[in-house]
């Protein structure tokens, strides 16, 4: 029981974490949070849905075209909406996201319809034994992902050119464009790679839920995006940890009986924590020159 | 109210007069009464980088100095400093008298000292005549409620500030701009707007950081002068860092030489201009002129 | 705002008196006057829209979308407190306005059965149901105002995204609590998800567009005083204000409280309204509906807030066949302006009905004025060289 609480929490929080590195990773090179971020997650798990439920064709595939789908959609917000406004204030570029994340909420509603779609099974092993405990393939799915995900995301981070460059592109546009930096390429390639995550997180969170609807993504986007602020936005053990911490008071939460109050319990944690140290957990203070 | 816990707070309601290491530096005229502002064993770390060390300054009610050094010295860190706008690592600031510990910047102005920006910083959506109410904030006085049920009190203090904002504005013969937005000045008008926002908050020490930045030759001993005019009209202090040597050379009667976060040089312009220290490591080969 | 009034000089240096302007003086209505002829033009209007619903030119329907016009012009002006003038971006409007909503309906509801007045009461208008709708709005503006302390205390320390995120948290709260409240204090107070139900319905065209005239004076006034004047500062530099001796953190709480009491007022109207209160109405998407008029009347213009707070309100109802498409056209809408005009459709320009009639006045009209514009440029330039 405690176990199986334990996995779930993980699971979620996993979950969670995956989504708020591409929270974080946007929001560290060009300080925008991308509300959008959190349906670009829908828009995988309708992909899905449509080619497992609607086409017939194996999971394998569904798996591919999400991640490719979410990834595509990320680098094409960034293009369409944002990169417009590169010099724009800040205000501007989040009401844009604002705006963007309104438009595929609505449009998957008005192309799918307002209620939820069923999306089949990735995997027809539910279960698997391990030492006498019954524990669900999905949860040790999603984890084990999540840590090769974060483990690869890391490692392009601090060993590839593009990482290097995104590394540098945050802490100094200007001076990045100045070293030779095609400082478009690396935040498309910013935006690519969080959205990849993304499009992960959306296979398992329908592997988890087995469904997509169009609002799916604001809620999941919203305390992701809770994730990424606890843990400290622009870390990305940051994302992690604060991934897991929501994850794990929601399933606490749950756990106790306090169901329809987890929602409010993961944005106390936010109110607190951000009261505390407004930077989040593994948060840099940035200072304005004065 | 945070100062209430700090370990200095004992010492803020009362004036102390604390000795100053070089009198012989303070005008003459200014010497029967304390310095307006001092600052002792004044220093600021960021991050294990000794930024400022040590920094000492006891400035007359009417004294003008200047602060002058290479770029990255640590000039703008010790107006920062003064205004409480970075917490100081060590040492005390004392405006008349009175502790700045725990204030807050706002705090900190009312008390009495007032700056300009080395990048400016204007309202710039708020018309000229609105930037320099915004400095007459504190010492109009009307409440919330008359201001926003427009009862008498509050057209007789508009009126009555407006007035004065009109004639600060007469400083530098900028009441012809009264209504023009502030971001649409042009740049000499902006950093002469900062100086008059500055003046318009009462103070007893102004700070102007590079106040003659972009400006001729012709500017620049018109703001020469004007500076003078401020300091003779209004009794107050002004301290100001500046790279132009003509205009700190002109107008200060202290000059102080910073270098690497520490005063290497301080006295009068003759003496600094002969200071083999200070032409060793500020002037260089550059002649002063 | 030109009023001429003299009164001593205080000279802080060679003061010169002289005319505000080079030049001619202009002729100026003194500031009584202004306020009259407005006060004068509000009355009118109100007086001539009750006309039209008593003699039935208006019909019930058109104008209960009326009342909403006014609820949503409320709630725009006061976001725009926040986000226009102050320059911040809240994203939990909604979670004032149900905090409005369910404090003023709440009150009204238990008053009326403790002092006996009936349902009826309220659509004729007795005093005494005057009294408590009146009550009940002061009610749902506190209940807002102190929402909106408790969050901006915390907030307001945060920049930009941060405060943002919180208060769209703490909106997500109101809303959770609101949904639970019931089963925590044992008896029913919001009536949880079914919603609350049997709140009289004491809005009316009079009623609402009598709050709109009020918020928008208060909001007008506030503004243009030294009140004003320092968050109109903070927006524009929050380093420069400081060091000018505006004590930030008090005039941001002031500028989010102010908001959130309107909005709770907004909140008030909008359940004397519908008559049913349920917390999912008060979501995050209510919150960026309201966003999205401040944003495309154009930020910190009240009249902006206003007008595009009418044209979202009323288009929606005349394209009722289009229905499925209004959100996507929103969101799209809502990407070009910021593409194309970031500053909203009227940028930061506010109308003014005594500026037109002293243009008038002095025959200073928009054709003539451009050469006087460029003027002074040049003669800053001359005067420098």
């Amino acid at each position: 029981m405690f176990f199986t609480q334990v996995l779930n929490g993980l699971q979620l929080g996993s979950i969670y974490a995956l989504v708020a590195l591409g929270y974080t990773m946007v929001y560290g090179i060009i300080l925008l949070l991308n509300f959008a971020h959190g349906d670009i997650i829908m828009v995988g798990a309708y992909v899905s849905w449509l080619v497992m439920a609607q086409l017939g064709l194996p999971p394998v595939l569904a798996i591919i075209l999400s991640v490719a789908a979410c990834t595509l959609m990320g680098v094409l917000i960034d293009k369409v909406a944002y990169a417009p406004l590169r010099n724009a204030p800040r205000l501007s570029i989040l009401i844009t996201a604002i705006g963007v994340s309104y438009f595929l909420e609505n449009g998957a509603q008005l192309v799918f319809g307002a209620d939820a779609k069923v999306v089949p099974a990735y995997t027809e092993l539910t279960t698997v034994q391990l030492g006498g405990l019954s524990l669900s393939f999905p949860s040790i799915l999603t984890v084990l992902v999540t840590v090769v995900a974060t483990v690869a995301l890391t490692v392009v981070v601090q060993k590839t050119k593009l990482g290097k460059a995104m590394r540098a592109v945050s802490e100094d546009m200007g001076a990045a464009r100045l070293m030779g930096i095609n400082v478009n390429t690396t935040i498309s390639f910013t935006f690519a790679v969080g959205s990849a995550l993304a499009g992960i997180g959306a296979v398992l969170y329908a592997m988890a839920y087995t469904q997509a609807n169009p609002t799916m993504g604001m809620m999941l986007g919203t305390k992701a995006f809770v994730a990424a602020v606890l843990g400290g936005i622009g870390s990305i053990p940051g994302a992690v940890v604060g991934g897991l911490l929501v994850g794990f008071a929601e399933v606490f939460v749950t756990a106790i009986g306090l169901s329809v109050w987890k929602d409010a319990v993961v944005f106390l944690l936010l109110i607190i924590v951000l009261v505390v140290r407004p930077t989040g957990i593994f948060g840099r203070t940035m200072n304005e020159k004065v | 109210m945070p100062s209430e816990k700090n370990e200095r707070g004992a010492k803020k309601r009362r004036p102390v007069l604390v000795q100053v290491e070089t009198p012989n530096l303070i005008p003459e005229r200014d010497l029967g009464t304390i310095p307006v502002l001092q600052a002792e064993h004044l220093g600021i770390d960021f991050g294990g980088l000794t930024a400022v060390d040590d920094f000492n300054i006891a400035m007359g009610r009417t004294e003008i100095s200047g602060l002058i050094g290479p770029n990255g010295a640590g000039k703008t860190t010790i107006f920062n400093l003064l205004t409480n706008v970075y917490k100081p690592t060590r040492g005390t600031v004392l405006i008349d008298g009175y502790d700045t510990a725990g204030k807050s910047v706002a705090e900190v102005n009312r008390m009495g000292i007032a700056r300009t920006f080395q990048n400016i910083r204007l309202f710039s959506k708020m018309t000229v005549e609105e930037n320099v109410l915004v400095g007459f904030g504190n010492t109009m006085r009307t409440h919330l409620i008359t201001d926003m049920l427009r009862l008498p009190g509050h057209w007789k203090q508009e009126a009555e500030f407006r007035d004065r904002a009109l004639e600060l504005l007469d400083i530098f013969d900028m009441r012809k701009y009264a209504d023009t937005l502030a971001g649409n000045l042009p740049y000499g008008a902006q950093r002469r707007l900062e100086i008059l926002r500055a003046l318009a908050t009462g103070p007893k020490v102004l700070l102007l950081d590079e106040p003659a930045a972009g400006m001729n030759p012709a500017e620049t001993e018109e703001l020469m002068e004007n500076i003078q005019k401020i300091r003779d009209e209004l009794k107050i202090a002004i301290l100001l860092i500046e790279h132009d040597m003509s205009l700190v050379m002109g107008v200060c009667e202290v000059v102080g030489v910073l270098d690497y976060g520490k005063i290497i040089a301080k006295g009068t312009p003759e003496q600094i201009q002969n200071d083999s220290r200070v032409i060793e490591a500020y002037l260089g080969k550059q002649e002063v002129k | 705002m030109e009023e001429e009034v003299m009164t001593e000089k205080r000279p802080i240096i060679s003061a010169g008196g002289g005319p505000r302007r080079e030049g001619a003086a202009r002729k100026t209505l003194p500031m009584p006057v202004r306020y009259a002829i407005n006060a004068v033009v509000v009355l009118v209007l109100l007086v001539l829209g009750e006309l039209m619903i008593d003699g039935g030119a208006i019909n019930r329907y058109q104008s209960t979308v009326l009342e909403q016009v006014g609820i949503y012009i409320i709630l725009a002006v006061s976001l725009n407190i926040a986000t226009g003038y102050l320059g911040q971006l809240p994203l939990g409007h909604a979670g004032f306005m149900s905090m409005g909503a369910y404090g003023c309906s709440i009150f009204i509801i238990r008053m009326s059965e403790a002092l006996g007045v009936g349902a009826r009461d309220f659509v004729t208008g007795t005093p005494m149901a005057l009294v408590l709708v009146l009550g009940g709005l002061v009610v749902g503006g506190v209940c807002a105002a102190v929402a909106g302390i408790v969050i901006g205390i915390p907030a307001l320390r945060l920049k930009g995204d941060y405060l943002a995120i919180i208060t769209l948290a703490f909106a997500e709260i109101i809303r959770v609590v609101m949904l639970n409240i019931d089963d925590v204090v044992g008896f029913d107070l919001t009536g949880g998800a079914a919603g609350l139900t049997g709140i009289p319905g004491y809005s009316s065209f009079l009623l609402v567009f009598g709050c709109v005239a009020v918020v928008c004076f208060l909001t007008h006034t506030m503004m243009k005083s030294r009140h004003g004047r320092a968050i109109l500062a903070i927006r524009d530099n929050e380093i420069a204000a400081e060091a000018s001796g505006v004590n930030t953190t008090y005039y941001k709480t002031l500028a989010f409280v102010v908001s959130a009491f309107f909005a709770g007022v907004a909140g008030g109207l909008y359940a004397g309204c519908v008559g049913v209160l349920q917390p999912a109405v008060f979501g995050f998407m209510k919150s960026i509906e309201i966003l999205v008029m401040v944003v495309l009347g154009g930020m910190g213009s009240m009249l902006g807030s206003a007008l595009s707070a009418t044209v979202l309100t009323i288009l929606p109802e005349a394209l009722r066949a289009f229905s499925e498409y209004r959100m996507i056209a929103y969101a799209i809408v809502l990407i070009l302006v910021m593409i194309f005009r970031p500053q909203g459709l009227l940028g930061s320009y506010d109308f003014s009905l005594s500026r037109i009639i002293e243009r008038v006045m002095n025959r200073d009209f928009p054709w003539a004025r451009r050469a006087e514009k460029d003027e002074p440029a040049a003669k800053e330039v001359s005067a420098d060289a």
